[in-house]
């Protein structure tokens, strides 16, 4: 591990030094620490951002709830507002982790976290192709034990998914992230931050050697935090799906938000976590819902219906029925949830 | 009587205050940090290695290579490879030390280490699956062994099965990686090293420095878990005393916890086949237990599952065939729990699936072929009371109601299963000292290390037991070879041991109190007997011996007495169908054990059993990378165990009350793996219980439920 200088911001000016390779930013120090020690970052340089004022907010405005990129994954889940207005935010950071990490990782660094994929999270020297690591290198997970990898989006150059169960939930919240640059602050949804492996590859000259970004964020900007809309009457559940009940990563896991009347779906959103580089959105089963009365046997089949544009890859074929389920689950769920 | 009363740990409070000091908290003036640098490949040979970037390295002192090292002796068991580390070019695992970088600082040995370039001419890897196979030579299990005719058992069977089952390597992932700290003064080295058994370093360690085993001291008392891969002595023990050497300077040497996964052993890859047959109304006709384990390439570990069907069951025709498969990898070694671990879940497993084609309970299944005696050799048990402990299982768990219960709750398709358990008998020499101190305290001596177990506590139990004085009274002094040499922590055998030791030292302690007018039996008034005595102490050495001064008495050898220990694991489980997710709800196990010393360390060594079968029923594995011949996952963030969710709170365990005169003086045997064998079958079983869904693999996955559902 390289010796590198650490340095606190005094505002958020100073986060925007960071270019993500020689000068990173470190918050919760969960991830970055990490892969500090397996090699897969080595700058010379931590500005740390974890004590700026004013990032950690939980609040509503109107209808708008906003949380603050410095919020750690336990004041979300345990934010009477997030319990009321946005439960599947709550329990997806909640079902994250360990408690001890929860009290350190902030949501901002959550989503910015790397996937778990074993063949990428190897000690240096890597034994093996990662084309995450070493640009050009191949992908061992593609044709390799790949229990845990894609089912959709993912390219011959990687099948990697992502890992952190907020990001589903702020996927089927319809999240906004709000980013803070030299060049100002935008706002993207949260449903395009993300890339899949597809998506980053496409334009790319010579995508197999090139070190392909995860998400939309550009060197020296920084997530300030998240807006959701909170629609009236809406109702949301995070299921996670995993061999150990505690402290592990999502074999698959589903975040859903439905509004009902009489019974019956009026409006869904649903997202699948650990089944691609981003939360997959089952768009046209959103469509499909409406109408239909919130109960397994009837939402099931159609989820299951939906999962036919899955790809899975050699080892991951149960990941199809699997986030069926899931989805079902969260769906009923949901239905018998509070209303925001 | 002190024995069977529950007491907490003696060492308790120094470990949860952190005052413990484990073998790499030890910090002699003037010492180097070390560290491995670990070859790539599975197989090939060393080139060339490039050592400049990492000697420019700010506080890198020196990296060594297998050109610097000295010529070392021949070595033998116990070390665990037996080929010495750093002597020639020759790469046959990956994560093979190859150099070893020594600095001022362990960030700089890193740092250092990250720099060293190797170049390997690589060469094919053998994997699980592609080896080579070979029978390996008897141990204290036999590679074939026949009783009676498998083919005639076979035909008087109604029903036979042949099903095969698989078990992954594993790893034993203590808390504590392995670690060694290596100090020299002349021909004489003081270790600082985390082990199971004090005395196995000391000599290995001799037999390749060429100095007398009394001339090397090794200090642990407490050793933060090992479950068998801190018994056997490995590289890394080695070179620290050989770095040490070379350099003139005190070494210490504590792998990573990846490096912890390549430089110690692991459980071998198990794939056994099991066919029985059986009469219809349960009698059993044939066993036949055929088990191959992968080893490494030039080692041998002989992991011998097929000695469960040797011992759990009545049959007249038993078969059972061991095979090794050769592949490119670390050595493996003994694993909570090894042989019947691995065993019983295969043979418990087949027993439930003939259960069900019989249509037989699988309980009534059990005692109908219940071994009234050592089922080849016919040898009489020590002791058994594995009937009991089937009853009061049966009766705490509710066994013979479980089908009027609910069969779903929620989303959970209830399942309830049950396996035997039951897990050879090591038996090992024993020897401790008691010093009778001038105001009446007792002093208890003995080499052995603590790894968490708690046999400190047991010597105490026994020493108070033996005096009649109260156990607040004795102070242990343990963990250095500076006290009686005395035997292992491994082998489920140290409080039969040692324990057996400490009670003949007492009792010779007694005996010399009988001057001063001790009774014979009962309780004694130790500061009215060593004032009367007038002297600064009185001195107990005690040993306990096996038959014909053997090093260790297997399952009973030499003895007219077949010796193993007995149990029975009852699991509920639930299964949601949706999602695949498999939990535990309850758990009840009864173990014939011999007597239990400490009541209150044994129920959390079964307890600590079970959860460990949880883990290797339901979510642990280290597969081998078969493209690369190394460990996928070389740290728990890809290596699940359980954590506290995964427990209910509702295990519930116990001992049929025993005691075992042929087995120790004190009237134990062994309990320590005992409590991991049988549950990974049990799990299974009920798994197949809740949703019908038979799977012969483990771990149990979500996704082997979510694809048999279909």
């Amino acid at each position: 591990m390289r010796n590198f200088t650490y340095a606190a911001a005094t505002g958020i000016e100073d986060a925007f030094a960071a270019d993500g390779a020689d000068i990173m930013l470190i918050a919760g120090g969960t991830e970055l620490l990490n892969w500090f020690r397996l090699g897969i970052a080595s700058p010379g340089h931590a500005i740390d951002i974890g004590r700026l004022e004013g990032l950690n907010g939980i609040a509503l405005h109107g209808d708008r709830l906003s949380i603050g990129a410095l919020a750690t994954l336990n004041e979300i889940g345990e934010h009477p507002l997030v319990k009321d207005r946005a439960s599947a935010l709550g329990e997806a950071c909640l079902k994250a982790a360990s408690a001890q990490i929860r009290n350190r990782a902030t949501i901002g660094g959550n989503v910015l976290q790397k996937t778990r994929c074993a063949y990428f999270r190897s000690e240096a020297p890597l034994p093996w192709g990662c084309n995450k690591r070493v640009p050009g290198s191949g992908c061992a997970a593609r044709d390799g034990l790949n229990e845990r990898h894609a089912i959709f989006g993912w390219a011959d150059s990687c099948v990697a998914v992502h890992p952190s169960d907020p990001l589903v939930a702020l996927t089927a919240l319809d999240a906004e992230v709000e980013i803070a640059g030299k060049n100002g602050r935008r706002v993207v949804p949260v449903t395009s931050f993300h890339l899949t492996q597809e998506e980053a590859a496409t334009g790319v000259e010579n995508p197999a050697e090139t070190m392909l970004p995860e998400t939309r964020l550009e060197p020296g900007e920084i997530i300030l935090g998240y807006h959701l809309q909170v629609v009236p009457g809406q109702r949301s559940a995070y299921v996670k799906v995993r061999e150990r009940a505690s402290y592990e990563y999502a074999l698959v896991s589903a975040a859903v938000s439905v509004t009902l009347e009489d019974g019956r779906i009026v409006r869904a959103r649903v997202a699948l976590g650990s089944v691609a580089q981003k939360p997959w959105r089952l768009s046209a089963v959103e469509a499909r819902l409406v109408g239909v009365v919130p109960e397994r046997d009837i939402v099931l089949p159609i989820l299951r219906e939906a999962m036919i544009e899955a790809r899975p890859l050699r080892h991951n074929g149960y990941k199809i029925t699997m986030a069926a389920g899931a989805a079902a689950r969260a769906i009923v769920n949901a239905a018998m949830g509070d209303v925001a | 009587m002190s024995i069977g009363t529950a007491r907490p740990r003696i060492e308790g409070t120094a470990k949860v205050t952190g005052a413990a000091r484990y073998a790499a908290d030890n910090y002699p003036d003037d010492m180097l940090f070390a560290t491995t640098v670990g070859a790539s490949v599975a197989h090939g040979r060393v080139a060339a290695i490039d050592l400049a970037a990492a000697m420019n390295a700010p506080g890198v002192v020196r990296v060594l290579t297998a050109g610097d090292m000295p010529a070392l002796g021949k070595i033998a068991p116990p070390a665990a490879v037996l080929e010495l580390p750093m002597q020639g070019d020759r790469i046959e695992w990956e994560g093979q030390p190859v150099a070893l970088v020594l600095a001022e600082t362990i960030e700089a040995a890193e740092e250092g280490a990250s720099l060293v370039r190797v170049s390997i001419e690589t060469r094919p890897a053998m994997v699980p699956g592609k080896g080579r196979l070979e029978t390996p030579p008897d141990h204290f299990a036999k590679a074939r062994e026949t009783k009676g005719d498998v083919e005639t058992g076979f035909h008087e069977a109604d029903f036979s099965i042949t099903n095969c089952y698989f078990q992954p390597s594993r790893h034993h992932n203590p808390m504590e990686t392995s670690a060694t700290v290596a100090s020299w003064q002349g021909d004489h080295l003081t270790l600082w090293n985390a082990a199971q058994a004090n005395l196995n370093a000391p000599v290995v360690l001799a037999a390749a420095f060429g100095i007398p085993k009394e001339n090397i001291r090794s200090i642990s008392p407490h050793t933060g878990g090992g479950f068998g891969c801190k018994g056997f002595v490995w590289p890394h023990e080695l070179l620290a005393a050989a770095a040490a050497k070379i350099m003139n300077r005190p070494v210490r040497l504590q792998l990573t916890r990846a490096q912890q996964y390549s430089q110690v052993g692991h459980q071998p890859e198990c794939r056994q086949t099991m066919t029985l047959g059986a009469k219809a109304d349960g009698t059993l006709t044939a066993i036949r237990h055929e088990a191959i384990n992968t080893t490494s390439a030039s080692g041998l570990h002989f992991e011998a599952p097929g000695m469960a069907s040797r011992g759990y069951y009545a049959c007249e025709n038993i078969e059972i065939e061991h095979q090794v498969e050769h592949i490119h990898t670390t050595q493996p070694t003994p694993m909570r729990a090894p042989v019947e671990g691995p065993g019983s879940w295969a043979l418990e497993s087949a027993m439930d699936e003939m259960a069900i084609a019989l249509g037989i309970d699988p309980l009534d299944f059990r005692l109908k072929n219940y071994a009234e005696t050592e089922p080849v050799d016919g040898k009489p048990w020590s002791s058994k009371k594995l009937r009991e402990a089937y009853i009061e299982a049966a009766g705490v768990y509710g066994w013979r109601t479980r089908a009027e219960r609910p069969r779903q709750d929620g989303v959970y398709a209830i399942g309830h299963g049950m396996g035997t358990a039951g897990m050879f008998c090591a038996r090992f020499p024993g020897a401790a000292r008691v010093r009778i101190q001038r105001d009446g305290g007792v002093i208890i001596e003995a080499s052995a290390n603590d790894i968490g177990t708690g046999n400190q506590t047991v010597y105490t139990l026994v020493a108070a037991d033996t005096l009649g004085i109260s156990p607040d009274r004795i102070g242990v002094r343990w963990g250095d070879t500076r006290y009686v040499a005395t035997g292992p922590v491994y082998g489920s055998s140290h409080t039969m041991g040692t324990g057996s030791a400490v009670r003949v030292a007492v009792q010779e302690a007694r005996r010399k109190l009988q001057l001063y007018g001790a009774k014979a039996d009962g309780p004694l008034d130790l500061a009215e007997l060593m004032r009367r005595a007038n002297v600064e102490e009185i001195v107990g050495d005690g040993a306990w011996a096996m038959p014909d001064g053997a090093p260790a008495s297997m399952n009973g050898n030499g003895t007219p007495y077949a010796m193993q220990t007995f149990g029975v694991t009852m699991v509920e489980i639930g299964v949601d169908r949706d999602l695949g997710v498999i939990r535990l709800r309850r758990a009840v196990a009864r173990y014939s054990a011999g007597r239990i010393i400490n009541p209150l360390t044994a129920r959390s060594q079964m307890i600590g059993g079970i959860i460990w079968e949880w883990g290797k029923a339901t979510m642990e594995a280290s597969p081998i990378e078969p493209g690369h011949g190394r460990f996928l996952a070389k740290n728990l963030s890809n290596v699940a165990v359980p954590v506290n969710a995964d427990i209910p709170s509702a295990i519930d365990v116990g001992f049929v009350d025993e005691f075992d005169e042929h087995a120790s003086p004190i009237g134990a045997r062994g309990i320590g793996e005992l409590g991991s064998t049988g549950v990974a079958a049990a799990i299974a079983n009920a798994v197949y219980d809740a949703v019908g869904i038979r799977v012969r693999e483990v771990p149990i996955l979500p996704a082997h439920i979510i694809d048999g559902l279909g």
